[in-house]
């Protein structure tokens, strides 16, 4: 019985676990305000290098797992210190650049696969790995969440100079957030890598970029456990819609338009309890 | 060969200039980030393919029409998305979030509606001829777009420096609250200059459907993403910067396209605009003042 639920609705459950990781990895910028678009890139990173060491070199998935956060947490080391000077609105479309420049190169590149993409990757990554992750991530979060450092988030994601005068190291605060949230998103590309066996690089594109950012929208960003919930509704629903299958993005698209409009602290504001 | 390159890159970026202005107009004034603007370039050229095709319509009379009419849907979303959040003095990024779901709800519903084939303008009009002058091939096409962009720079260039209503614009671009203090209606005027940009944009839209021929609910989005290259390049808000930005994003695209790989050029366009971010965040033209939310 429960392995047929398994079988049918495997892949689905596989995706609520991947898409609430993704979530996360938005969280965590948005929680110290920044805004960035770049998560898909650093999934299709993540993805990518993981897809490659497990086709190229052969490496045993227990390996590939934590090196597939290091790609993009090098590249966010490597482009944080120029872009993370970008503030606002700025930062959000130097992102969206980033992430089309990555996209350019999966496609242009041989060993990416081109635009046919990577194929025949692993199925390494099951249910169990997936979500245990996702309950330590989001264990973790909630207490950084709680700590001094939480708390030095939230004074940036209030007001950057305040935050400036009380002693927050704002340029090291954000490179450490940027590069917290490109290990999440490389994790989270790797296991989806190697829970569906197949990329490519429409998968990391601008859509997916901002369909990440509904997630964490529509849970709200007072606590982690938002943008999970954001997540777990924004994957479920399609299913639940999909005679429509084609008013899909519109769903989307009205979902985000509503949160912000008529939700600005998303589904679960009364979260924001703190002692 | 590079100067047939350097003219095709050069006509190019005018469709992108042209298309940026409105993008940057909207920032100058209205500071928002509008991401709805790039399906407006989808709009007209549909409103220009629905008047061609079934009204039977030429291009000439087809063009201000179909312009127009995306020009007031603009102003209709603008006032749906934004006029709630411009009371409540939200911040930039509250508007830049509406107008990105906003902007996937509409390609997915015009691509439910519309199909996602690629349509094509009436033969008559697209079999324009071509000129040789001195050893450069330019078709028709291309010259109308050359005129067309001309003509449109030069009226809201025009408008914005000589006239009354182009004062109260700059005005509100530079203190929108002394402006409704000296008794600018700003809430009309935000409509107003969201009229402009979208028409703007469906003149574009128009263009490049016409200089393509290939029209789809999604060629709009290829277009925004070239127009923050432009905008940023050129300075967010920043009119001449846009033109400047956009020619010089067409003469790029063309010889990266000419001399490297047709793939990458898209690419170079945004490496080009992460270059400019990193080095000179105020625009390479470096007049625009900053406004950094």
């Amino acid at each position: 019985m429960f392995d047929d639920v398994l079988f049918t609705y495997g892949t689905l459950i596989d995706s609520v676990g991947i898409n609430a990781l993704l979530a996360l990895s938005m969280y965590v910028v948005l929680a110290a305000g920044l805004l960035s678009l770049g998560q898909a890139a650093f999934m299709g990173l993540g993805a990518y290098s993981s897809a490659l060491m497990s086709l190229q070199l052969g490496w045993p998935f227990w390996l590939v797992l934590p090196a597939s956060c290091a790609a993009p947490v090098a590249f966010a080391l490597l482009v944080g210190g120029p872009t993370l000077r970008l503030s606002g609105v700025y930062l959000a479309i130097a992102t969206i650049g980033l992430g089309e420049v990555l996209r350019a190169v999966w496609i242009n590149l041989d060993i990416t696969g081109g635009a046919m993409g990577l194929s025949g990757i692993p199925e390494a990554a099951g249910p169990g790995l997936i979500y245990g992750l996702l309950a330590a991530a989001l264990f973790v979060l909630w207490r950084i969440g709680r700590s001094s450092i939480g708390r030095a988030m939230e004074a940036l994601r209030g007001d950057e100079v305040a935050a400036q005068v009380i002693g927050v190291d704002i340029a090291r605060t954000r490179l450490a957030v940027l590069c917290a949230s490109a290990a999440l998103a490389g994790l989270a590309g790797c296991l989806d890598a190697h829970s569906t066996s197949f990329i490519g690089p429409a998968q990391y594109g601008f859509e997916p970029a901002v369909t990440i950012l509904s997630f964490a929208l529509l849970g709200g960003i007072a606590t982690p456990f938002g943008p999970v919930l954001g997540a777990t509704i924004l994957t479920l629903l399609p299913e639940l819609l999909r005679g429509v299958a084609d008013l899909r993005m519109v769903v989307n698209g009205l979902i985000i338009v509503a949160s912000v409009l008529f939700l600005p602290s998303g589904l679960l504001p009364w979260a924001r309890r703190r002692a | 060969m590079l100067a047939q390159q350097l003219l095709n890159g050069l006509i190019q970026g005018a469709t992108y200039a042209l298309f940026a202005l409105g993008f940057t107009l909207m920032f100058g004034v209205l500071r928002v980030v509008n991401l709805t603007y790039g399906f407006y370039v989808s709009a007209g050229a549909f409103a220009a393919w629905a008047l061609t095709t079934r009204l039977g319509l030429g291009l000439w009379a087809a063009l201000p029409l179909a312009a127009v009419a995306t020009g007031l849907a603009a102003s209709g979303l603008d006032w749906l998305l934004l006029t709630r959040l411009r009371r409540a003095r939200a911040p930039e990024l509250a508007s830049l979030m509406v107008t990105l779901g906003a902007v996937l709800a509409l390609y997915a519903g015009a691509t439910a509606w519309l199909g996602s084939d690629i349509r094509r303008l009436p033969p008559a009009l697209s079999a324009g001829g071509a000129f040789v002058v001195a050893g450069l091939r330019i078709t028709s096409a291309q010259v109308a777009i050359m005129a067309v962009t001309a003509v449109l720079v030069g009226c809201l260039w025009a408008l914005l420096r000589a006239t009354r209503l182009g004062l109260a614009i700059r005005a509100m671009a530079e203190q929108p609250e002394a402006a409704a203090l000296m008794g600018i209606d700003t809430g009309r005027l935000a409509l107003l200059v969201s009229f402009i940009s979208g028409t703007l944009a469906g003149a574009a839209g128009v263009l490049i459907g016409f200089a393509f021929n290939a029209i789809q609910p999604y060629m709009g989005e290829a277009m925004m993403l070239r127009g923050f290259v432009v905008v940023l390049v050129g300075g967010l808000g920043d009119i001449g910067g846009a033109v400047l930005a956009g020619l010089a994003l067409g003469v790029v695209e063309a010889l990266t396209a000419g001399y490297v790989s047709s793939d990458a050029k898209e690419a170079a366009g945004f490496a080009l605009m992460v270059l400019v971010l990193w080095t000179r965040p105020t625009g390479l033209f470096g007049r625009a003042t900053v406004r950094r939310a």
